[in-house]
């Protein structure tokens, strides 16, 4: 079996487990957030009729996407939230505190966990060795209950990537390359698991970059082999006991697909779907209204770093609005204390409270009719920042950075120059 | 068997288009579904009850919300046919017992066109042409036909 197909049997009742197989899997964790748990809730009460969740050290709430809340509506989501995480005496809940991916990699996931959440971007564990994917409020709901849900086994896609990654190119270049190259349906139902030594060289941070986005192909899971990085990581964190779980070696894998990096450029998604990619050169010089460096891809300390670094000591141009976001509280902090945040402050940005903020727009940073917005988020649908007729172009922290000084779209690389 | 107007969308339509984030924090899916798919015109124009949406490739990409085949169920979509589903939204779909067809054909559908489903039949009334449908797996089948997961649970228990 490939790593894939063993972690799933790990959390089954079967011995051996294969492609396409539909099986019953236990739960390490199940997460839900203020855009989806409420429904669970009324799912949970109201139709699966049950009293208890499965295991209260299990079920995570966060709330990250309206936080602070931004209506009545929101507000009386998030209470509800609350009474119900008092009446199931739930451990964890992140009232405000980031991302809840973020939270969920800096507290909880282990590799060789299975983990489900009602929100599409939990793929991104797969950084940590673990398989986690996105599911609706009536599957979390009936987790909740039951601690085990359905699943089909999927096809295991490698991606090995080779080469030395040039300046100012970033992991988040990386997907969104294979993201054009798949197309965004062209990893349906697969796992993509990513490897070789450009993955090798990558901070846990970039790995969450390249895991985060494995949805935007239309992928179950990703994930990405453990290994003295991720042990450094989890040590920081203090959890140090998992499982190693490796490929068998008759492993399996669909196909495999190659990436060098060594000539890769900058890319660019552009509107409106995820999978129209391009190099920045094509882009360069096109105006924009906004810039937003955060979310649950790219608002962690290193992607912060790298921005700083080369706003530090500039000013962003007239005219157009910068909003940084902390991914979480311990980003925010981390930031403070190194000067990042000052250097965003006195180059015009404003600083958003860590969670999804202009990723989603529930707390602001909306477009008006006609503006152009330049974002590290994953995601460029027509209106999903508000107005049907804004622009949402996507690209890495090092190019929004640069993009904010001028004002239009701006290859990093230009600065080296 | 189900009969309708086809109401007509391309490639990748995501769950935001289907239902605007914003929305997503009202307290019900019937305070939600006003809104569905808010900033497409035709849609807005054409669709009564019992219509059939017709989509292309990768019908629901994007993000998990359920609340988005669940306004679709609430303002009476009697299924969707497209050339293929993203998963999520396939999951949540067949949870929530909405009829979901896949046909490698479904691009050839018209706006307005009348459609028959009948098992794995699926009838363009408009042009006289049958296209074919790819069967459900069993399991999915299964869950379909008690209305969604929750009866089928029941079932079981
Ligand atoms: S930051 Fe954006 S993509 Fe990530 S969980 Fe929040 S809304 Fe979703």
């Amino acid at each position: 079996m490939n790593v894939i197909e063993k972690i799933l049997a790990s959390h089954t009742e079967e011995a051996a487990i294969h492609p396409g197989m539909i099986v019953k899997v236990g739960l390490d964790y199940v997460m839900a957030n203020d855009a989806t748990a409420c429904l669970a809730i009324d799912i949970f009460k109201n139709e699966l009729l049950a009293d208890r969740v499965y295991d209260p050290g299990k079920v995570i709430l966060c709330m990250d996407h309206y936080t602070p809340s931004s209506s009545i509506a929101a507000a009386d989501s998030h209470n509800k939230m609350r009474a119900f995480a008092g009446e199931q005496r739930l451990r964890y809940v992140y009232d405000g505190q980031g991302v809840c991916h973020q939270l969920m990699m800096e507290h909880h996931v282990r590799p060789g966990q299975l983990i489900i959440g009602a929100d599409s971007h939990t793929c991104t564990y797969g950084a940590l060795g673990a398989l986690a994917t996105g599911m609706g409020s009536t599957d979390v709901a009936v987790a909740w209950k039951e601690g085990r849900i359905w699943m089909k086994v999927p096809e295991a896609v490698r991606i090995t990537v080779t080469g030395t990654w040039p300046a100012y190119v970033q992991a988040k270049d990386l997907i969104l390359k294979i993201i054009g190259d798949l197309t965004a349906k062209g990893a349906t139902y697969k796992a993509l698991c990513f490897d070789g030594p450009a993955v090798r060289a990558l901070g846990i941070s970039e790995r969450m970059t390249l895991s985060n986005m494995a949805i935007e192909a239309g992928a179950k899971f990703a994930y990405i082999q453990p290994d003295d990085r991720t042990e450094a990581f989890l040590q920081g964190a203090g959890r140090s006991e998992y499982p190693v779980v490796v490929d068998d070696e008759d492993a399996e894998y669909e196909r495999s697909l190659e990436y060098d990096i060594s000539n890769l450029a900058p890319q660019i998604a552009y509107p409106h779907s995820v999978d129209n990619v391009g190099d920045i050169t094509a882009f360069a010089g096109l105006a924009l209204d906004e810039l937003f460096l955060g979310a649950c891809t790219n608002g962690r300390y290193e992607d912060l770093a790298v921005a700083a670094a080369i706003l530090k000591g500039k000013k962003i141009a007239g005219g157009v609005r910068f909003l940084v976001t902390p991914a979480s509280n311990a980003v925010y902090l981390r930031a403070l204390a190194s000067g990042l945040i000052a250097t965003f402050i006195e180059c015009g940005a404003m600083i958003g409270t860590p969670g999804c903020s202009a990723c989603f727009g529930g707390t602001g940073g909306i477009l008006g009719k006609g503006e152009r917005l330049l974002t590290t988020a994953n995601r460029n649908f027509k209106g999903r920042v508000g107005s049907p007729d804004s622009e949402i172009y996507l690209a890495s922290p090092a190019v929004v950075a640069a993009s904010a000084i001028s004002g239009c779209i701006t290859d990093p690389r230009r600065i080296l120059q | 068997m189900i009969k309708g107007k086809a109401i007509k969308f391309g490639n990748n339509i995501d769950t935001d288009q289907i239902i605007g984030a914003h929305h997503l924090s009202l307290a019900t899916i019937q305070a939600m579904a006003p809104f569905t798919f808010e900033h497409h015109a035709h849609f807005i124009t054409h669709f009564t009850r019992g219509d059939i949406l017709v989509g292309e490739e990768n019908f629901g990409c994007g993000s998990s919300r359920e609340q988005a085949p669940a306004v679709l169920k609430e303002r009476g979509v009697a299924a969707i046919v497209a050339c293929g589903f993203a998963r999520i939204f396939f999951r949540n779909a067949i949870n929530l017992g909405l009829r979901l067809i896949v046909c490698a054909e479904a691009a050839e559908i018209m706006e307005l066109d009348m459609l028959e489903i009948d098992n794995d039949c699926l009838r363009n009334l408009t042009t006289g042409r049958d296209h074919e449908i790819e069967p459900l797996p069993p399991f999915v089948r299964e869950i379909l036909d008690c209305g969604g997961i929750i009866p089928y649970l029941q079932g079981k228990n």
